[in-house]
């Protein structure tokens, strides 16, 4: 009999392909969340070689602001065709009304697009367990979160109120009305998602690779003028080699100057680089432990 | 800056290579046992930091926060880098497990930290049950303490084969090779003791760095490996796992459409090849398999640890829970067992109680018996128990309400270790490890009898079922339950009357008022329910009855829609005030214990088929429309 030492990254496939069989067996009415970052596109190449030769049997929903990088919707739409999967796509009717945008509104932006509307998202389609992109070592609040996260049915999560998870056994038992959130890339890092996402050939946004794009520096963050609705304070956009770690609203990512252009190049840099990858994006800025209090409240 | 980690060089100018060396590492998931004090997540905080995982910004904010409310003066704090939320870092402990992730040239690791302290022996079962090694502390200066016979029992009993003792802060003992030596040998008598035959014992100091990542200078006598050379070579549970005989649990079966039926799930142990026979249990049917299919396409062979989707060659059942076994090597089945029990919950077991019992993805309703005994973690003592309370260990026996497929846990922990379920609350409130299965079960067989239920209750003319009548004590359910068997009789039905009362002086009197007994108590009342409705009667019942999760399992015991909850809804202050025996005095005045309603809860039902509200209705009307309702 000859041994096979599986690598860590055919440990962490199968380990994710686990816990989207288990969801799909116990809940009643799964989706899965596409942000189109990165993290998004492993999640979602992981679900197709779940349930292979069937489609994945959820659909995908996207919890959207109106104010994501343009790539991102046209790789949004092409990604879900290709899987053969739903996509639905949600924006808080409130937040449209009251044309809330990163500019204006600050924190209500978050609020009210992200937090809120997924909330409503989840509610007005009945779901009950919805897949998240999350990863442990995003944040040290993350550090402890289940890979079975419970919800109220006021979408609370609750510090206290998290069940113990043995082995590979999950219990996915609830109360009707109360969900949960399942986050099948806990035990994966940024590194992780990368080689991954380069062994597998995964499609990402262009947005991850430098390229020259119009600028401004505004606060500290390097933002990319994506489109007209970016008010210039007398700023002249500058033409800069960027790139992007990670993906939200584009008047709220920062990016780095980069000459990074392949998967490898990529890698290469974030190896050698410095800073966290959430640091990129100003939502963590706030406050300490700020990610925890927004989880309390339903943002991811 | 140590060998091991000297590859910034390599990243910068042969990224191709690194690449290709980073996807062949394997993953070793450990776990790290030892109090704050032992200097436990110090010696965290330096593997990452070592292995570079911490970033500037992260830095930025641990250099603040050390200054802020660190320990350690003008120092780095490492503790305070590996605690996340906000409330425990006010409290100064970590209340949780938490998981941390480094990597080497060689391997990605995983590590659950958690906590010391007694109090948290479920986070410490829950971090071990996925750790293939444990990494004991052990202040050089303390020596084997109480917390360490602790933590080594349970990594032993969660089946860890590989120990690790680190005997930290040995700058502190100024690198006594003598000190060292005594600690060993008082560790390796515990050891031996609790029947582990091997461990790894490493001098090391996790804030100097001493046998971390580099051998030390300081401890020439030391001859065994550093920390961070273990955890690269040791043997990994899934490359042990491929060697034991295949098995795999049916998650899902994936029908896309007729001409396609695979059954999905992730391999406990061995391996499987195209054209291997195969046995399914419980059915124990067998087949062989016909193709192994992934996306990538299809596998020609597959080993443990891997997600796969299986097809068989032959059209047999197979389902959600069921097993894949060689064919030559199948499991057990039975529904009895002995098992390890660690209880979870702030609400503690209740033997006799249905809870749903979990074992991978297989679900279903189990008992567990009253303790043989609890086990002191402390000092392994065996000791009288009746019940487990939150944290607490012990062995019962187990009975499941329908035979499964199994392996004893030192086995196989995907098949021996289960987790229960409240049926109520949904919380996980314990985790169980099976020893071994109960002789009894496997010897005692159905008896298959000619004259069915059907036909008894043919020959009576009517339908059999349960009228469970609860509520608290005096409400009138006897009162009522006697006036509906009369009506009942004049319409010549077949009826028996169980009453609570009376069933306590005969079948249930070895039995008291704990939760324990009355859980006993309707438990037995509930299987003489059955036999009567097999028998073909009306049973009209009269039990307090007072939990739900035990009026839910008679229910589960009978055929669907045989099981009518008749609440008898009269509120305290009125049942109290008509006392009809004189109960309520006694148990006010103190004289009576765990009486329903006064010192025992009533769990009121949510939706019961029939409601009867005594302070509007006589008893005679209340009989009359529970008869119509059910006889139309």
């Amino acid at each position: 009999m000859s041994l096979r030492s599986l690598t860590h990254l055919q440990r962490l496939e199968a380990e994710a392909i686990h816990i989207m069989r288990e969801v799909v067996s116990e809940a009643e009415k799964p989706v899965m969340l596409y942000s189109v970052g990165k993290d998004s596109a492993v999640m979602l190449h992981l679900a197709k070689k779940a349930f292979y030769p069937s489609p994945p049997p959820f659909p995908l929903l996207h919890v959207d602001t109106t104010w994501k990088f343009r790539d991102m919707y046209a790789l949004r739409d092409r990604a879900a065709r290709n899987a053969g999967m739903q996509l639905l796509v949600h924006q808080n009717p409130d937040a449209v009304r009251q044309g809330i945008n990163p500019f204006d509104h600050g924190g209500l932006h978050t609020d009210m697009w992200k937090t809120e509307g997924l909330k409503q998202a989840l509610d007005l389609h009945g779901f009950d367990a919805a897949f998240g992109g999350a990863r442990r070592d995003e944040e040290k609040s993350r550090a402890k979160e289940r890979i079975f996260s419970f919800r109220t049915a006021s979408h609370r999560w609750d510090p206290k109120n998290q069940r113990p998870e043995l082995w590979r056994t999950y219990n996915a038992r609830k109360a009707r009305g109360e969900s949960m959130r399942v986050f099948p890339l806990s035990n994966w890092t940024e590194l992780d998602i990368w080689q991954y996402i380069h062994l597998e050939n995964i499609e990402i946004v262009p947005l991850y690779y430098a390229a020259e794009r119009p600028t401004v520096i505004r606060d500290g963050l390097l933002l990319m003028v994506d489109d007209d609705r970016f008010p210039l304070k007398g700023e002249e956009p500058v033409m800069r080699r960027i790139r992007f770690r990670t993906l939200g609203c584009y008047p709220l990512t920062g990016a780095v100057e980069s000459r990074a252009t392949t998967l490898p190049e990529i890698i290469q840099e974030m190896l050698l680089t410095t800073t966290s990858e959430r640091q990129g994006r100003a939502i963590d800025h706030d406050q300490t432990a700020s990610m925890e209090k927004k989880k309390q409240e339903g943002y991811f | 800056m140590n060998e091991i980690y000297k590859t910034d060089a390599l990243i910068a100018e042969d990224i191709d290579a690194y690449l290709d060396t980073h996807q062949h590492k394997t993953m070793l998931r450990f776990i790290t046992c030892g109090s704050v004090d032992d200097g436990k997540s110090t010696l965290i905080g330096r593997l990452l930091y070592d292995s570079k995982m911490i970033f500037e910004d992260q830095l930025a904010t641990l250099e603040a926060d050390s200054r802020r409310v660190g320990t350690q003066g003008a120092n780095i704090d490492f503790a305070l880098l590996v605690d996340g939320l906000a409330a425990e870092r006010e409290q100064g402990i970590t209340i949780d497990v938490a998981y941390r992730f480094f990597a080497t040239e060689k391997r990605k690791f995983i590590v659950a930290d958690t906590p010391g302290h007694e109090q948290y022996t479920r986070n410490m079962v829950t971090g071990a049950s996925t750790a293939d090694l444990a990494v004991i502390l052990i202040d050089a200066r303390k020596g084997v303490l109480t917390q360490t016979r602790r933590h080594s029992y349970l990594a032993h009993l969660l089946g860890i084969r590989h120990l690790v003792l680190a005997v930290n802060k040995m700058d502190l003992i100024g690198y006594d090779q003598a000190a060292y030596d005594r600690i060993l040998a008082d560790y390796r008598a515990f050891a031996d003791s609790i029947g582990v035959t091997d461990f790894t014992p490493i001098p090391i100091s996790g804030l100097a760095g001493d046998n971390i990542t580099t051998r030390s200078t300081n401890t020439p006598w030391h001859d065994g490996p550093t920390l961070l050379e273990y955890l690269e070579t040791v043997e990994l549970d899934q490359t042990t796992d491929q060697q034991k005989p295949f098995r795999m649990q049916v998650q899902w079966v994936n029908r896309p459409n007729l001409d396609f039926r695979g059954f999905a799930g992730t391999i406990a142990a061995g391996q499987i090849a195209v054209g291997d026979e195969i046995r399914v249990l419980p059915s124990g049917k067998t087949s062989t398999i016909s193709r192994i299919v992934t996306l990538d396409g299809d596998l020609d062979v597959a080993v443990a640890g891997q997600a796969v989707t299986l097809c068989l060659a032959d059209e047999i059942d197979c389902s959600r829970g069921q097993v894949i076994t060689a064919a030559n090597s199948p499991v057990e089945v039975a529904d009895q067992f002995e098992a390890s029990v660690i209880w979870m919950d702030e609400d503690t077991l209740v033997p006799g109680r249905a809870y749903w019992l979990k074992l991978g993805p297989l679900t279903v309703s189990a008992t567990v018996a009253q303790p043989k005994y609890q086990i002191n973690v402390n000092t392994m003592e065996h000791l009288a128990a009746k019940t487990l309370d939150l944290n607490a260990i012990g062995v019962a026996n187990i009975t499941t309400d329908r035979e499964i497929p199994f392996a004893p846990y030192q086995d196989s922990r995907d098949l021996g270790g289960f987790i229960l379920i409240d049926k109520m609350t949904n919380r996980t409130v314990g985790a169980g490890l099976i020893h071994f299965a109960l002789r009894r079960a496997q010897n005692i067989h159905w008896q298959a009898t000619d004259i069915s239920r059907d036909h008894h209750a043919s020959m009576k003319n009517q339908k059999p079922m349960v009228l469970w009548m609860t509520g608290l004590s005096g409400s009138g359910k006897s009162t009522i339950a006697n006036l509906v068997e009369k009506k009942l009789a004049r319409m010549n039905r077949h009826t028996f009357l169980l009453d609570g009362d009376n069933v306590r002086h005969g079948l249930n009197k070895d039995l008291g008022f704990t939760d324990a007994d009355r859980v006993e108590n309707i438990r037995r009342v509930g299987e003489v329910a059955k036999l009567m409705t097999d028998a073909g009667l009306i049973v009209i019942t009269a039990f307090i009855s007072p939990f739900r999760s035990e009026r839910e399992m008679v229910r589960a015991m009978m055929q669907p829609g045989e099981f009518v909850e008749i609440f008898i809804d009269t509120p305290l202050e009125e049942a109290e005030k008509r006392d009809v025996k004189g109960l309520y005095a006694k148990a006010r005045s103190g004289q009576l214990k765990n009486f329903t309603g006064i010192d025992s809860p009533y769990e009121a039902p949510e939706a019961p088929q029939i409601r009867i509200d005594t302070a509007r209705m006589s008893a005679e009307d209340a009989a009359d429309l529970i008869v119509s309702k059910l006889i139309p």
